[in-house]
């Protein structure tokens, strides 16, 4: 069994102990334990079943730190009361479904809730998590026991509410990857497992998102590392399949008529899928898409976006009054208005928006993508 | 082995030796040829084994300090009158002080207008260690 399919198995596994008596920190803990064992001794002696190995081995190495605790005492005898009586039906309920809702408990930070899913649900390890977010793995390791501590009350029930462990899921996606762990396609993980538990329009909207965003991931960035922007990418190097895939999601998801913001996002992204070139780009419809999100959201950033799209329908003229109505100060806004006036035939204010959204750039990436566009301008400008 | 900080600014430091324009007035190659040599910079400290850190500040941010009990922070900023401004750093861990100088004056001699080096002030500064020298 590979790594994956042998993290798959995890929150299962820790939902047998918490069923079994055990706490969920308590649980979570000992998984981790016969995870490290599993990588150990599997590669030798492969076990027939290996869930159910996970379940004794998990479950010796909680009673065995239960039994050590002598403060816990009390606890550790009504779990050994619970346990003579039978190891139970393994899956009676959806443990992993419970433990995506109680790592999203609107208790918990965002960070918070992003580490816990990580490690709980996607069975990786602290220092795999710390590497991934850039913090040092002591830093990781207290942000996930405090989070486990804040959730410790939490009665382990499958009610929750799935939009706190879509925005969990889309905030992973979102991170890119760095150091050994590529967090989005964890985060393509967790989900399309989440959308085989629960039939819910908006998880099938996030996940053909997500599946649509990953086709295009690899023409996003040019030899050198620079960004590609959606118009001067080499539409050859889509992964076609993950777009069929994608599609095929949302498509499904529509025909529910319950429309939420990540279907309405994955309409768009599928539109600029379905664009062999980015003059075949239908725009109009993604106006449309965007006027939905907005409606649906209210979120500034799909207003930004929206004028943009604006842009490329009614013309630069159009587009930028469509910005005059939004806040200066909101990411991306000169990036945005620099773009516009370069359409709008101004090179030179074009040049002096891009020099200045270079320097309120969020991200490296981006603020080289943008001084190399203010460079460019300023080039054909001395003619 | 020793750490030491190669501190870049936006502003500040001794008087530029040369006074060369600002990154977006040069031309597309000049700009690529600056970014693939920071980026080759960074590739071979850590090929050389003396790569920590790098790290690159956004020019907005403020001063905030303390303003007494039951009082929220006061705070100074964006930087609009400070003549000193730091743009980011590497963190280095090298064999000695002159292998530290060494390095920054490869940074420094990055191209820019022209390919030619743009010979920008660096400042190195050694960190204090944590654990106290055994001399007995």
């Amino acid at each position: 069994m590979n790594e994956i399919g042998l993290r798959d198995l995890v929150p299962a596994v820790i939902g047998v102990l918490v069923r079994r008596g055990a706490d969920f920190a308590s649980a979570e803990d000992a998984v981790q334990d016969a995870l490290v064992e599993a990588v150990r001794v599997w590669p030798d002696d492969p076990p027939r079943d290996p869930k159910g190995w996970l379940v004794a081995v998990g479950w010796r190495k909680f009673l065995d730190v239960a039994r050590a605790d002598t403060s816990r005492r009390r606890r550790e005898e009504r779990v050994e009361a619970e346990a003579e009586a039978g190891p139970g039906p393994v899956d009676a309920v959806d443990d992993t479904l419970q433990l995506y809702f109680l790592c999203a408990h609107p208790s918990l930070t965002p960070a918070s809730s992003v580490a816990l899913t990580l490690r709980a649900v996607g069975g990786l390890t602290t220092r795999q998590i710390a590497q991934a977010y850039l913090v040092p793995e002591a830093t990781m390791a207290q942000r996930i026991s405090r989070a486990k501590r804040t959730v410790s009350g939490v009665r382990f029930t499958r009610s929750g509410d799935v939009a706190t462990v879509l925005r969990v899921l889309y905030l992973v996606f979102n991170e890119g990857y760095s150091g050994d762990v590529d967090l989005a396609a964890e985060a393509i993980r967790l989900t399309r497992q989440l959308a085989d538990r629960i039939d819910h329009e908006e998880v099938a909207g996030l996940l053909a998102l997500m599946l649509l965003h990953q086709a295009r991931r690899s023409a996003r960035t040019g030899p050198d590392g620079r960004l590609v922007p959606l118009a001067e990418q080499d539409r050859g190097r889509w992964d076609t399949g993950l777009i069929a895939e994608g599609v095929d999601i949302l498509q499904t998801a529509l025909a529910r008529d319950r429309l939420g913001e990540f279907q309405a996002q994955a309409a768009i992204a599928a539109l600029h899928a379905d664009a062999r070139t980015v003059e075949e780009t239908d725009w109009v419809q993604i106006v449309e898409w965007y006027d939905e999100l907005v409606r649906l959201t209210d979120s500034p950033v799909a207003r930004l976006n929206r004028a943009v799209a604006v842009g490329e329908t009614d013309g630069a003229r159009a587009g930028l009054a469509a910005l005059a109505e939004l806040d200066p100060s909101l990411p991306r806004y000169t990036a945005v208005a620099a773009y516009l006036h370069e359409r709008d035939g101004d090179p030179s204010t074009a040049a002096r928006l891009y020099a200045e959204a270079a320097r309120s750039a969020p991200s490296l990436p981006e603020r080289d993508h943008l001084t190399r566009q203010a460079a460019r301008l300023n080039a054909q400008l001395r003619g | 082995m020793a750490k030491y900080l190669l501190l870049k600014h936006y502003r500040g430091g001794p008087t530029p030796v040369v006074d060369f324009a600002l990154i977006d007035q040069w031309t597309p190659d000049e700009v690529d040829a600056h970014m693939q040599f920071m980026g080759d910079f960074e590739a071979r400290l850590r090929e050389s084994g003396e790569f920590v850190d790098v790290q690159v500040l956004r020019p907005d941010g403020a001063f905030v300090r303390y303003d007494g009990e039951g009082r929220p922070p006061v705070t100074d900023g964006p930087f609009v009158e400070t003549k000193d401004l730091i743009a980011g750093w590497y963190v280095i861990d090298v064999e000695s002080w002159d292998r530290a100088v060494e390095l920054a004056g490869e940074l420094s001699a990055a191209p820019g207008p022209g390919g030619t080096p743009i010979h920008e002030w660096l400042e190195v500064r050694p960190f204090l260690s944590d654990s106290p020298a055994v001399t007995e």
